[in-house]
């Protein structure tokens, strides 16, 4: 399973990326840049050996399809920030962290375990929720929780970028 | 005994803080295991920690700590 060494250009330009990103939609990165370069080195090399950015810290099955709750920007990064100062790996942090003022404990898990999430995937194949009647569904990004109202969710998300296969079915 | 994955900085800044304090450790970079060996390594990391996250450090097989926990790593290790 090794892979070649990542280029440090592929990661300074990947850094500028995210970076400018996610300040243009109010997130802020951990203000450690080699840190933060170390994770970019991770999940770039994650994409390179699964296909997708899964998230550094965590264990990619090299399933898409069973991993896209961990894809970076993760669907738990929101609320770990919001709880914790920061997300799972400490890629995105809140104000106080970014400026320094606070420093960054360890996040717990919250990602279901691997049990329950094989659990998960059954119950979901069988469940029929029932939904109050719109015109159109409403699509939810699990990334970064825009709503929009239509037949289809959006190929990107006009917000933070994330891709068609992070929307769910809200409403 | 230390559960890691290679492009985890926790990890790695557990198994530098274990390095520093010169003790004896096994490590698994469990990322780079392959199929059954990898199903097993992820067995042992859920006895001791439910969620299977990482870095999962299980100490003389009495002891978990799950995370970089600098202060409770130290402690734990004090001779």
């Amino acid at each position: 399973m090794n892979v070649p060494e990542i280029p440090e250009i592929s990661i300074d330009v990947e850094y500028e990326r995210i970076k400018t990103n996610a300040e243009k939609n109010g997130y802020r990165l951990n203000p450690d840049i080699d840190f933060v370069k170390n994770l970019i080195r991770g999940l770039l090399k994650n994409e390179q050996r699964y296909g997708y950015r899964a998230c550094p810290c965590r264990l990619a099955s090299g399933i898409k399809d069973q991993d896209l709750d961990i894809i970076c920007p993760c669907d738990y990064r929101d609320t770990d920030v919001e709880e914790h100062g920061a997300c799972y790996c400490a890629l995105y942090v809140n104000e106080l962290i970014a400026t320094g003022k606070q420093n960054v404990a360890p996040v717990p898990e919250r990602r279901p375990p691997r049990s329950e999430r094989r659990k998960a995937l059954v119950v979901k194949t069988v469940s029929t929720t029932t939904r109050p009647v719109f015109p159109l569904p409403v699509w939810r990004c699990k990334v970064c929780g825009y709503l929009c109202a239509r037949e289809q969710p959006p190929g990107i998300c006009p917000i933070c970028k994330a891709t068609k296969e992070r929307f769910e079915r809200f409403v | 005994m230390l559960y890691a994955l290679s492009t985890c900085q926790w990890c790695h800044r557990t198994k530098v803080l274990l390095e520093e304090l010169g003790l004896a450790f096994d490590y698994d970079y469990v990322d780079l295991l392959e199929g059954n060996e990898q199903n097993k390594a992820l067995d042992e990391i859920e006895r001791w920690n439910r969620s299977g996250s990482f870095p999962t450090l299980v100490i003389d097989n009495k002891r978990v700590i799950i995370g970089f926990r600098e202060q409770e790593i130290r402690e734990a290790l004090a001779v």
